[in-house]
């Protein structure tokens, strides 16, 4: 192991703990995916525009586009896949379904999580803020309005 | 937001059909358990890395991928020399000179856009294939290049296609009626000199890829990818590999959105394919953004130029001709169909019998055009909707009574139209005021005065538009009238399974349509059970036996050919569960039987009753003694053709597609005249699809084309510089809407059943770009009560507005002569 190249980190992502080896310039993203098969984040832009890849690092909303898996060593990560409480669908993903605020689904795990940190942060966010929380988050399909009424429920 | 919901046609009972149902895919799509291309990962697969031309239009003089191959990690690499020699140039759909086009899975000599791709690199890792491709070293000799339509046929411009003898794709006049005889009855005759629509497309969240194994026993691949339009793929695929179709296995689960734009990605299949059978792995290809924005499916542009209508004094519409350019790019991958698709919707929503369109496509050192939603007939009707607010302007008329006066109205309908379409159902005029009521129409002049008082400009514009769907394929032959293909189709199957569970297999190709679930509803209605109780299989198989030669996920069909599919293959079902039932039950008739509580029974004595789960089993497992001739399978495949004859190609009439969903949007918008800003105050999306199956589907789509369509109409262009490089690769200069960026919207919906479909249903989803239309309509009007000027270009920027506030002459340029 090139020391200058690659790095052993320790990540926690829903509360399994993860040891690998990884290239220093491996973004977060392709780590969670490809080295850890949590395919659940997603990836559209390739510049932070888009918010697919969206989790939630040690308690902060994240684009881990923008971000080396080596930065996050250490870290406790929050993604989609640790949403649902076994099978059952939490108060927020319920509303997206119940509301049809998703339709192809690929950006629907970066919009959860960042509906997630807004509802964290924010239990009683007014519409504005909504708006606001859901903005670094592009979904091509819906054109927001339902998942807007979705988080604005789930919210209430 | 508000909504309006459709007068209510009583149903006889409760159905499944006509509810909004949860979708069945939601479950699985919040929990991150989608299966997306990229998620795909096979034991020692390599990622593909296309080294693309940084040139718009140059010779290829040297290739050395040397470097390159001794790279750490790299696997091997593939020349356009090598595709060349293994393959034979992509089919083309156009008749001469674009059918002399030479199209091959990389640049073979010569580049002819930026991005193109020139050769492919495989590596261990997706960082040690953009590594490798940096040593690719490619030699050019750069050449002029054209990116501007309108000269690409000028004495001394550079041919991009040497073969096809110039830039000359596509060329064909339309005619209908009597236009010398319209022109003379008019009292006015409108000019338009030049109006534009410009390059954009929806850019799925997903961008393209492919996962692709060789089998190399069997001669065969298995092609994991996300295309759209499989059949398509698999049409232009196998000729020039020159294998069989069966060759070329489609799999696919969740597609992280379409919109049209991933229909040619046949291409880079074929690299993928050579690579998998060269290299002896599967071959991993994931677009990049910038890959996907460089090279991939922009829209048709086209410019309008010397547009002239006739039009009596009272705003009667008679006729209109004009000269339409189409912007094809660099090859021709689903072109020249933009020539002729467009004409399925000739007169727009309105009922002028005479119509001139010289139809012309060139190539330019651009991405290759291809369908986007609302292809083609987008831009036609974007067109027709700057016509009636150009005239309404310039006679002195009002947009909303110039539309109603010229609509085809509910009881013209079916209306034939003077190409010979029928227009199947709909009221417009009623759409209209729907439109016009959500938005207030009543109180739009005391609007304006207010906002006048606050220093803004404020306009109302609409955007009537036809979503035509469900494709009679014969329309290519007056492309081209060698090609052999006509009608359209879909399968689907249902089966009843060992333990009982039905099981249902599309041939389409949904990317967030919900055809999951709107396929359920249908079957649970017809076999009298829960929609739980049906398991529609997600995604697409090529090996399932639900593929045809037009499968896939396009043109606002669903609704009308897989859902006739499901529903004839469930009715073949049900059919052989009585007959089956009958037998067990000792011979009793089919008219004794009933379907109830997910079994049959007989009607008078529902005791004897046999569950699902043991009709399966016997047909399956428990067998013996059944008689010889039962021709009972319970396994059901259904093959939906819908009902078109071959059009009169040499007079370009006939019908083209078997339903026309409707749009009507209204925007009000104000413009801040000091900057050209404007913010959309208000917004109505009024649709009418037939019978809904599932409304919430439905009004997701509407939705979703509106959002398309606003950030279209205001900001998304795939612009170039005069060199052919995209100013727009990514999405900080390609601005698509955010939530922040989104107008209050009011939806209503009317239902006018479909006469022509089985369950009365129209394809819908593209919405026919209404939201441009509405948007330009807006700017206009706001702009009549300063300095009149008229909208010329489909894309509205705040710059653009501010150039027409300083500046009438950046508008349109229109004169109007007679008395």
């Amino acid at each position: 192991m090139n020391a200058t190249t690659e790095r052993s980190i320790t990540v926690t992502i829903n509360g399994t703990t993860y040891e690998r080896e990884v290239e220093a310039r491996k973004l977060l993203i392709h780590f969670i995916r490809d080295d850890l098969d949590l395919t659940g984040s997603h990836i559209g832009c390739d510049t932070g525009n888009c918010g697919a890849c969206s989790v939630i690092v040690d308690g902060t909303l994240v684009k881990s586009c923008m971000m080396l898996a080596v930065q996050a060593d250490g870290a406790t990560i929050e993604s989609v896949e640790g949403l649902a409480d076994g099978d059952e669908l939490n108060a927020l993903q319920q509303s997206f379904r119940d509301h049809h605020a998703l339709q192809c689904g690929y950006c629907t795990p970066g919009m959860l999580m960042s509906a997630t940190a807004l509802l964290r942060a924010n239990p009683h966010p007014s519409d504005d803020e909504i708006k606001k929380a859901l903005q670094g988050n592009i979904c091509r399909c819906t054109g927001y309005w339902n998942i807007f009424e979705a988080v604005k429920a789930a919210a209430e | 937001m508000t909504t309006i919901a459709p007068e209510q046609t009583e149903q006889a009972q409760e159905t499944w059909s006509g509810q909004s149902v949860p979708r069945k895919e939601d479950r699985r799509l919040v929990q991150g358990q989608g299966v997306f291309v990229d998620d795909v990962k096979r034991h020692g697969m390599g990622f593909l890395h296309f080294v693309r031309s940084p040139y718009a239009h140059a010779h290829i003089t040297s290739i050395d991928v040397s470097a390159a191959e001794q790279h750490p990690g790299v696997y091997g690499t593939l020349t356009g020399e090598e595709v060349a020699a293994l393959t034979d140039p992509f089919f083309q759909i156009a008749s001469v000179p674009g059918a002399n086009v030479k199209d091959y899975a990389l640049a073979v000599g010569k580049v002819r856009f930026v991005g193109e791709p020139v050769v492919a690199v495989v590596a261990e890792t997706r960082e040690a294939a953009r590594d490798a491709s940096e040593l690719v070293e490619v030699e050019y000799e750069p050449l002029d290049a054209i990116t501007d339509a309108r000269h690409a046929q000028d004495d001394g411009t550079p041919t991009i296609h040497e073969d096809a003898g110039g830039n000359l794709m596509w060329h064909g006049v339309y005619e209908w009626g009597d236009l010398d005889a319209a022109f003379a009855e008019a009292d006015k005759v409108v000019k338009i000199d030049e109006l534009h629509f410009h390059r954009f497309n929806s850019t799925p969240l997903e961008c393209d890829g492919a996962l692709v194994e060789y089998n190399r026993g069997m001669g065969q691949w298995t092609i994991t990818t996300n295309n759209q339009f499989p059949g398509f793929a698999i049409i232009m695929m196998g000729p020039a590999m020159k294998v069989g179709l069966d060759k070329l296995r489609f799999v696919t689960q969740d597609i992280g959105g379409g919109f049209g734009n991933k229909i040619t990605s046949h291409p880079q299949l074929v690299a993928c394919c050579l690579l998998a059978r060269k290299l002896n792995r599967p071959i991993q290809w994931t677009e990049w953004r910038t890959d996907f924005h460089m090279s991939m499916s922009h829209g048709n542009e086209r410019w309008f130029h010397e547009t002239e209508v006739a039009v009596k004094n009272d705003g009667t519409l008679l006729g209109f001709r004009t000269k339409a350019l189409d912007d094809a790019g660099a090859y021709l991958r689903y072109e020249p169909l933009g020539g002729v698709i467009w004409a399925q919707v000739t007169p727009g929503m309105y009922k002028w019998k005479n119509i001139r369109v010289d139809f012309t496509q060139v190539a330019t050192n651009k991405a290759p055009v291809s369908p986007n939603r609302g292809y083609s007939r987008m831009q036609h009707l974007w067109f027709t909707e700057r016509i009636i607010d150009i005239v309404a302007q310039e006679l002195d008329l009002d947009p909303v009574e110039i539309r109603k006066r010229n609509y085809v109205r509910v009881d013209d309908m079916p209306y034939t139209t003077p190409n010979g379409c029928v227009y199947d159902s709909g009221d417009y005029a009623k759409m209209l005021d729907i439109a016009l009521e959500l938005v207030d129409y009543p109180s739009l002049e005391a609007k304006r005065a207010d906002a006048k008082a606050r220093g803004k400009l404020l306009g109302l514009g609409i955007g009537s538009t036809l979503d035509s769907g469900t494709n009679n394929f014969a329309q290519s032959r007056m492309i081209n009238p060698e090609l052999q293909f006509s009608g359209n189709n879909e399968v689907a199957t249902v089966k009843l399974d060992i333990f009982g569970e039905i099981v249902v297999t599309l041939g389409t190709t949904p990317q967030g349509q919900g055809h999951e679930t709107t396929a359920a509803q249908v079957v649970a209605d017809i076999l009298k059970c829960s929609v739980d109780d049906v398991f529609v299989r997600a995604g697409h198989d090529s090996y399932w036996n639900s593929h045809a030669g037009f499968s896939g996920t396009y043109a606002s069909q669903f609704a009308v050919t897989g859902l006739s599919a499901v529903k004839g293959a469930t009715e073949m079902l049900r059919g052989e569960i009585f007959k089956l039932a009958g037998a067990v039950f000792g011979g009793v008739p089919a008219e004794a039987l009933e379907l109830a509580d997910g079994g049959i029974r007989i009607k008078e004595s529902p005791e004897a009753f046999l569950p699902f789960m043991a009709c399966g089993a016997i047909i399956n497992a428990n067998n013996a003694g059944l008689p010889e001739d039962l021709g009972v399978t319970l396994n059901c495949r259904y093959v939906y053709r819908p009902p078109f004859e071959v059009p009169d190609v040499e007079k370009k009439y006939g019908n083209l597609t078997l339903t026309y969903a409707t749009q009507i949007h209204a925007a009000v918008i104000e413009i801040d005249p000091e900057t050209g800003s404007y913010d959309i105050v208000d917004y109505a999306a009024v649709d009418d699809c037939g019978k809904r199956i599932n409304p919430q589907i439905v009004e997701g789509q509407v939705m979703g084309a509106t959002a398309q369509a606003l950030g279209a109409a205001t900001h998304e262009q795939f612009a170039y510089d005069e060199d052919g490089n995209l100013l727009t690769p990514n999405f900080y200069d390609y601005h698509v809407p955010h939530a922040l960026d989104m107008p209050p919207l009011q939806t209503g919906s009317v239902e006018s059943p479909s006469p022509f479909t089985p369950l009365g249903t129209k394809g819908m989803g593209e919405g026919g770009g209404a939201g441009i239309h509405a948007v330009c309509s807006a700017v206009q009007d706001a702009l009549r009560g300063h300095n009149g000027a008229l909208v010329y270009d489909s894309c509205n920027p705040y710059h653009r507005v501010w150039e027409m506030l300083n500046d009438p002459a950046k508008g349109a340029r229109v004169t109007v002569t007679g008395s």
